[in-house]
């Protein structure tokens, strides 16, 4: 009886959790006419894209997955560069000072944007930067790559050293031994922070909100955001833009639930 | 003398990343705390003003409101969910793990970390429709059991909307300290948990005195990552409240963005954003240093 009491307290604990997403689904596929009369907790009586494609045109949504794909996918790919080139000096070179480059690096993860955009606003403007995707991709390349030199670079100091003194007795140079043993045996790890670096990037708003001001050059959350916050969206607009913003989330939640719950456990706790 | 040929070329490594991290993050911070000691709008000469910004913000009200509204959230996104977090976990990992299996557990777990994947713009869109004083589905379900007294504005009442954010905040980090908790789980030794039972501890105290001690490293870890979390939020702010009803929800690090964007006031912003930084990473020193202390 009281194993069941506390299964069912968790099962209502998940219900809750899960019933925003629940009528978010409902209402984006409502029509607008049923919206007026039934409200918002009156199951739909069929499924109407209606007012989710009325949204889609409305904001070309496809241009901004796009936008957020392109971006997220450069981060994500230059960060675990820029990451491993990093803690191969640190970790396995043992640059001197490497405590205090760590710091360094720890720091500038850890540093809130707000103290950074003026700047980097001010910054992409000078270098005719400003409003662009690249500028979004540096800026994001440097934060990212800060928390993955932090974490690769104690996976990296405990890589097996015989295997690089192999390869040296081989004739590898340093560039052969990161790209041919180094990176080989981390690929789980890398493929981990890829998969952060992605989603970090993709669900960041505040410096994409001020670096892409003009329209074509805005990703999901952005968009969305700044819609929202002009207020000119009526009841079944938002709930289908809240499901084109829910859907690309949970997709990678579906397709990467493995590897988040074992990169959020490893980036947390060494 | 190879010795030092080879450091040589690996720092050659560590050259694109340092160049990224002074570019992107140091000389902006800089530039940042040197902006905080002039008046500028953001075109023209900077004036050098000293520490006159500094000096205005100890008596700027409205920012030390919203320095206690980030305690508020600091408690809704660090205190509460890492309380709450614990008896998840653990009643998750011990109970319904072991009575009723592992998957059911790990489903639970799921659709508790789901708010996590979110963008956060895309949480408080979804909750910004939820909350709605005349069509929102909050105060239409109240309506529908009858309960429309209760229904409110509760974004738009200013006594109410701190704590419609701090709900909302909960919700969405709720995820993040169960599954931290649930894996450092994994890492305690069941012989404690299997002696504390034999010697008659009940579930309650097993988890008092077995499962949180053992977890003092994972939750120094999330009091730290989620309080510095709490201290930036921005962007629930930006698509719930805009900081208002009436100033009631701003925070510092929207309040430094009006400062930049909307009030031209570029030098008092970024006198605040200094602030706010200096704030996190003293935080993040004492927690490390608290922690080391305790490793020991």
């Amino acid at each position: 009886m009281r194993r069941h009491a506390v299964l069912w307290s968790m099962v209502v604990l998940a219900v809750a959790m899960l019933v925003p997403f629940v009528i978010v689904v409902l209402n984006a596929v409502k029509t607008p006419a049923e919206y007026a009369t039934g409200g918002p907790l009156e199951l739909p009586e069929g499924v109407s894209l209606d007012g989710v494609i009325a949204f889609w045109d409305r904001v070309d949504f496809g241009e901004k997955l796009l936008n957020s794909a392109i971006i997220s996918g450069s981060v994500a790919v230059l960060a675990v560069v820029v990451s491993v080139c990093n803690a191969y000096a640190l970790g396995i070179g043992r640059v001197r000072g490497r405590t205090w480059v760590l710091v360094v690096f720890l720091t500038a993860n850890t540093l809130p944007q707000e103290a950074l955009v003026y700047p980097l606003y001010y910054l992409a403007d000078a270098i005719g930067l400003y409003d662009t995707k690249l500028a979004v991709i540096i800026v994001f390349t440097a934060i990212q790559s800060a928390f993955g030199t932090y974490l690769l670079t104690s996976t990296l100091s405990g890589f097996p050293r015989e295997l690089l003194d192999a390869a040296r007795i081989d004739g590898a140079s340093k560039w052969q031994a990161l790209v041919r043993v180094v990176v080989p045996i981390s690929k789980p790890t890398l493929g981990v922070l890829f998969v952060f670096f992605f989603i970090w990037t993709w669900n960041e708003f505040f410096l994409p909100l001020v670096l892409l001001i003009s329209n074509e050059n805005q990703t999901v959350p952005v968009a969305l955001g700044v819609l929202q916050g002009q207020r000119l969206m009526d009841a079944t607009m938002t709930s289908a833009s809240a499901l084109l913003g829910v859907v690309p989330a949970i997709a990678f939640f579906l397709l990467f639930q493995r590897a988040l719950t074992r990169g959020i456990t490893a980036g947390a706790v060494k | 003398m190879r010795a030092v040929r080879e450091r040589g070329s690996y720092l050659l490594y560590l050259a694109p990343g340092a160049l990224l991290v002074l570019a992107v993050v140091l000389v902006p911070f800089g530039m940042n705390v040197g902006i905080s000691f002039t008046e500028w709008s953001g075109v023209g000469e900077p004036e050098w003003t000293g520490l006159d910004n500094y000096g205005r913000l100890l008596s700027d009200g409205t920012f030390w409101a919203s320095f206690r509204h980030n305690l508020a959230l600091v408690v809704a996104m660090a205190v509460l969910p890492t309380l709450a977090g614990l008896v998840v976990a653990a009643t998750l990992v011990d109970y319904i793990g072991k009575h009723f299996g592992a998957r059911q557990a790990a489903v639970l777990r799921a659709c508790v970390y789901l708010p996590q994947v979110l963008p956060i713009a895309v949480a408080g869109i979804v909750w910004s429709w939820i909350l709605a004083p005349k069509d929102g589905a909050l105060n239409a379900a109240l309506r529908a059991l009858g309960l429309e007294a209760l229904a409110r504005n509760w974004l738009g009442d200013p006594d109410l909307a701190l704590w419609s954010l701090m709900g909302v905040l909960l919700w969405m980090q709720l995820g993040y300290p169960v599954v931290i908790f649930m894996a450092g789980m994994s890492r305690l030794d069941p012989a404690l948990h299997e002696a504390a039972e034999l010697d008659g501890a009940s579930w309650w105290g097993r988890f008092r005195h077995v499962t949180v001690p053992g977890l003092r490293p994972e939750i120094f870890v999330v009091l730290l990552t989620c309080t510095i979390a709490a201290l930036k939020v921005f962007a629930p702010i930006y698509v719930l409240t805009r900081g208002g009803p009436a100033g009631a929800t701003n925070v510092p690090a929207y309040y430094s963005f009006q400062n930049f964007f909307e009030r031209t006031r570029v030098g008092y912003g970024a006198a605040i954003a200094t602030v706010l930084t200096v704030l996190v990473l003293v935080l993040t020193a004492v927690f490390l240093r608290v922690q080391q202390r305790g490793e020991r």
